[in-house]
């Protein structure tokens, strides 16, 4: 670990070009540039908040604020591992010709994603503020759940991308994957019609558990269980973990498969 | 002590199925036992040291595993066998142009590419005036790369690479860049670094560059080691002989 950190700061420089160079290339033509970070995901909500109470009728309180917990926590998840998922193999040009080392390349697009998901977050609290939301100091240990987030995006990221190179098959199992994982993670309806033992299945999605986190701190002003906050952590390190181990074994054979 | 210690390495390839067939076919071939992997060795029980200062040339026909062996030691792939000891830094100039990325304008590409060359930021806002005056593209900082020349590209790609004041230096055939005016420049410049107390590694399919320029020579054909030592001309002229007799007019790659 200590290598692992002492190799990074090394890299430091390299790191925040590569961030840079992402995120230029991404909002590049654009004419609103940066401002796309923060429209499109308040275009999705306003969709969805449309159809969900239009048309379905939803009358809970707060639907906005507990959509858009959903959703925040969602497109992020979403964004970052597909995106996270063709690092790799895009900055093979890179590798190939140069020893740098190749986690660097997914760590990059995470933090830029990770800056799209600060600006959404922002916005998150703008809406929590017009939707009449007590602010309490319980707001800090959001802080938890977007830490272990960030790792554990970063965790599926890792493993993805190295999968991708091995099979590119992956990018659409992936697509298929994040869409079923989005109708199971409670975002746009209550687990309220479920049945006790049904409603703890859900907790097996981890996405869920995030989403979940931020509705019980921002909506009811209550805490998450120790055991909750363990689930968490466990779960974000163990991917985490596992995308680490995958780049430490396969580091010096993504070469021939490029 | 040597800086460059290079013992028995070999390293195999891999080719064969593996490559892009999908998930599906992988499944299905490695089922049926249709999926076949064929390996052959880039390079076969290499040896050789370098000392501070002096300068190999490595020289071999394609295929010779010339590039794989500079992959190696400059830690971009590992050996399948052996070890390879190396002490201080390295700069591997394999391919000047890479790292670049066209969306991105001169002034971006040039900090994104020295940044991948372990350029420090301080470092290169220091010199980013002179690489930019070295590679002759003032006023055209603000254009995006794609739309410079390639002649323009390959001066921006020499100056930023120039800079580097490595232990060991590797050159895939980058001596000189460019034509006319800078070619002399940019092989000058090339030069001064080679005689730095940088121990060099030069690849490269002229001759008489290797005749000049080298303290020693590594002669490697389809993997294998064929010749290594001081005497640079003998080697040469062995290998001279070599590609008359067996009709190839040196390559041109």
């Amino acid at each position: 670990m200590k290598q692992f950190i002492k190799n990074f700061k090394k890299h430091q420089f390299l790191f925040e070009e590569l961030v840079k160079r992402d995120f230029k290339k991404k909002y590049k033509g654009t004419v609103l540039g940066m401002a796309w970070s923060v429209l499109s995901p308040l275009l999705t909500l306003l969709i969805m908040r449309l159809v969900f109470t239009q048309f379905f009728g939803r009358n809970m309180p707060h639907y906005t604020t507990y959509l858009f917990c959903g959703n925040l926590i969602f497109s992020y998840f979403s964004e970052s591992t597909r995106q996270g998922m063709s690092t790799l193999l895009n900055n093979a040009n890179i590798f190939t010709k140069i020893n740098v080392p190749k986690y660097l390349f997914v760590f990059a697009r995470n933090a830029q994603c990770l800056i799209n998901f600060s600006l959404t977050l922002s916005v998150f609290f703008v809406f929590c503020i017009l939707d009449h939301v007590h602010f309490t100091w319980r707001f800090v240990l959001l802080l938890y759940p977007i830490v272990l987030l960030v790792l554990f995006n970063v965790g599926v990221s890792l493993v993805l991308s190295a999968l991708f190179v091995f099979f590119r098959d992956i990018q659409y199992l992936w697509t298929v994957f994040t869409q079923l994982l989005m109708y199971v993670s409670v975002i746009f309806y209550t687990l309220d019609s479920f049945s006790p033992t049904v409603q703890k299945i859900f907790l097996i999605n981890p996405i869920y558990l995030y989403i979940r986190y931020f509705r019980l701190i921002v909506l009811n002003a209550s805490i998450p269980s120790l055991q909750y906050h363990l689930l968490l952590a466990s779960e974000a390190l163990a991917v985490f973990c596992f995308g680490c181990w995958i780049y430490k074994k396969y580091n010096h054979q993504f070469l021939y498969h490029v | 002590m040597s800086i460059l210690k290079v013992e028995n390495v070999s390293i195999r390839y891999i080719t064969g199925d593996f490559k892009a067939i999908g998930l599906k076919e992988f499944v299905l071939r490695k089922m049926t036992g249709n999926y076949h992997v064929t390996e052959f060795w880039a390079d076969r029980n290499i040896n050789f040291t370098l000392e501070r200062g002096e300068m190999l040339g490595i020289i071999g026909t394609n295929g010779a595993g010339k590039s794989t062996l500079l992959k190696a030691i400059s830690g971009i792939m590992v050996p399948t066998e052996g070890t390879i000891y190396r002490e201080g830094k390295i700069a591997a100039l394999l391919e000047l142009a890479s790292g670049f990325d066209n969306d991105l304008n001169v002034r971006e590409n040039t900090f994104l590419r020295g940044a991948m060359l372990g350029y420090t930021r301080k470092f290169l806002n220091e010199m980013y005036d002179q690489i930019i005056d070295f590679a002759e593209l003032q006023g055209f900082e603000d254009l995006p790369f794609r739309q410079l020349s390639s002649g323009m590209k390959s001066r921006l790609a020499f100056s930023i690479a120039c800079l580097v004041k490595p232990d060991i230096l590797i050159l895939d055939e980058v001596l000189s860049v460019g034509d006319g005016a800078f070619r002399k420049k940019s092989e000058a410049k090339m030069r001064e670094i080679i005689n730095g107390d940088a121990t060099t590694i030069l690849v490269s399919h002229s001759l008489e560059q290797v005749r000049e320029l080298c303290t020693k020579v590594l002669w490697l054909h389809k993997g294998k080691q064929v010749e290594c030592g001081y005497n640079v001309q003998e080697i040469c002229d062995h290998y001279q002989t070599f590609l008359d007799e067996s009709g190839e007019s040196g390559d041109k790659a």
